[in-house]
């Protein structure tokens, strides 16, 4: 497992909930050092556990927990620069809904040894889609709701979203359209840098 | 010029499209239609009916100042600049739209990271099919993913230095170092035995350093470190105390005589010709000896000092000798300038 991708999880913990509340998940998931380097790969059973721990920290069930972190990933102004590299995906919501099929190979394309679970989008009718995601991770179709759902308001999209149940590993997100410009949106220069 | 002639041009919407970086050029050599995102490089003045040589520079191939000698441009990569601020890096490629004209197709190149800041652009001033955003895309993860690295580097870079002032050896010869050596003297002080403290000083190392380089340097520090553990007891401790200065503590020592022979020993050892890329470095070792009877009390800066003022004796009396500190030692080295020797010993 990625250390970005732990190093998220725990970043997430911190700045929503403070130190101390980390500390208290690292005490029960972690073994040695409470802190993740970005840079640096772990066992991969450290992430379901560190979730686990979270979820029981904070008395949250673990789905809510993920939606929680996706939706950090993408709104922090800490993780900008996350935000940023999604709108590369796409002029509009639509555009980007479709450039998430890239999205393990363009986050390869920067960290080599960085694997994102595969995510698979299908186009249905009437502004209906839904999203696959195929991760060893349960409950990353939430996460990726959490996404989602801040990423519509980026483009100024509005969308409904809707868990389907998770079956032999993968999970489906329903996404229905409703208005492609529903707000302004918030603006994405290609020459303002994040960092 | 048959295929030319035959080349049915597309329409203009299709090149904003396709190339939105485009210019049509007429037969005189007047703009007569510039592409979206070019117009967006100049927003406050108009390129189309401009003569191209007025709104750009072809600064390669060079001297092309003329229509005629642009019209021989054809197929070629240019390098163009455009006039007005904020100045533009552009490259190009021009090719004749078959009425007379030419159509160039304009692009960033590397100037790309400059010009999106420059100019606003977003997603949409580029072709679909341009590459453009994905080097931007690519230049932005990277330089995170750069960053988080360089961090870590950072942090494990400061480890490093806490675990080397927490180290008690010296990572060139393996040795005890300063701290190893003052936690010794503490615990031989605290346990009140017999102890001696020796002081050794390579006399012409600096010669070495200088002549044949720091690689000889350490390699006869290392060394001379070898020949110190050799002619000493395992229970004795060996560090090395700076550049070239050693320290030996040697507990339960209870003959004088004993001293005498170990730091002869360790003098003969070190003046053993030792050779770095065939080449011979000659040094010597001055030593300063304290022994400490039992029951003495004293302190650890006492004890270093002794030794100290020993060494000076030794390098007075001209090297490559061993002198064990008496009271009278102190008094005159109160009252005797150092030697020179002393000013090659480094800290």
């Amino acid at each position: 497992m990625h250390g970005l991708i732990l190093r998220s999880i725990q970043n997430y913990m911190c700045d929503s909930y403070g130190r101390n509340a980390w500390l208290q998940v690292a005490a029960r998931a972690v073994p040695e050092h409470p802190d993740f380097e970005a840079m640096l790969s772990y066992d991969d059973a450290l992430a379901p556990a560190v979730l686990d721990a979270m979820g029981a920290v904070l008395g949250r069930p673990r789905s809510e927990v993920m939606e929680d972190i996706g939706t950090y990933l993408v709104s922090h102004p800490k993780t900008e620069a996350v935000r940023r590299l999604l709108r590369f995906g796409g002029v509009n919501f639509e555009d980007f809904l479709h450039s998430l099929d890239d999205m393990p190979d363009r986050a390869r394309m920067a960290v080599s040894d960085l694997h994102l679970p595969a995510i698979e989008l299908h186009e249905h009718d009437d502004g209906r889609y839904s999203l696959i995601c195929d991760s060893p991770l349960a409950d990353f179709g939430y996460l990726m709701m959490g996404v989602l759902r801040v990423m519509a308001d980026d483009y100024g999209a509005l969308a409904l979203l809707d868990h389907a149940g998770r079956s032999s590993g993968r999970e489906t997100v329903n996404i229905q359209l409703i208005e492609r410009d529903y707000a302004d949106g918030r603006t994405f220069e290609l020459g303002a840098r994040a960092l | 010029m048959k295929v030319v002639s035959k080349l049915q041009m597309p329409a203009c919407d299709v090149l904003d499209v396709l190339c939105p970086m485009h210019l049509q050029i007429d037969a005189q050599g007047l703009i007569c239609r510039a592409g979206p995102t070019i117009r967006k490089l100049r927003p406050d003045v108009s390129l189309t009916g401009r003569a191209f040589l007025d709104a750009f520079a072809v600064s390669r191939p060079r001297g092309i100042t003329t229509i005629d000698s642009l019209w021989k441009a054809e197929n070629v990569k240019l390098h163009l600049s455009m006039a007005g601020q904020p100045p533009a890096q552009l490259k190009g490629v021009m090719v004749p739209d078959g009425k007379g004209g030419v159509i160039v197709n304009l692009s960033f190149g590397i100037s790309i990271l400059q010009a999106v800041s420059d100019y606003a652009l977003t997603n949409a001033d580029f072709a679909a099919t341009d590459l453009a955003i994905e080097m931007l895309y690519l230049v932005e993860a990277k330089s995170a993913a750069m960053e988080a690295s360089r961090k870590l580097n950072l942090r494990l870079q400061g480890a490093k230095v806490a675990a080397e002032e927490q180290a008690f050896t010296d990572t060139l010869t393996g040795l005890g170092n300063r701290r190893a050596l003052d936690q010794t003297l503490e615990r031989m002080i605290a346990s009140e035995v017999a102890f001696a403290v020796m002081h050794i000083d390579l006399d012409y190392f600096k010669v070495v350093n200088d002549t044949l380089g720091h690689a000889a340097g350490d390699h006869v520090l290392q060394v001379v470190a070898r020949a110190m553990i050799e002619e000493t007891r395992a229970s004795d401790i060996v560090a090395r105390v700076g550049g070239d200065e050693f320290t030996v503590v040697l507990p339960d020592v209870r003959d004088i005589d004993i001293l005498e022979r170990v730091g002869q020993r360790i003098i003969d050892r070190i003046e053993m010709p030792i050779f770095f890329n065939d080449t011979e470095c000659k040094i010597s070792a001055s030593i300063g000896t304290v022994w400490m009877q039992a029951s003495t009390a004293i302190s650890r800066e006492t004890v270093l000092e002794d030794a100290d003022i020993a060494l000076y004796a030794s390098k007075h009396k001209g090297r490559a000798c061993q002198t064990f500190y008496t009271p009278e030692l102190r008094a005159s080295a109160n009252s005797v300038k150092p030697p020179i020797g002393r000013g090659e010993r480094k800290v």
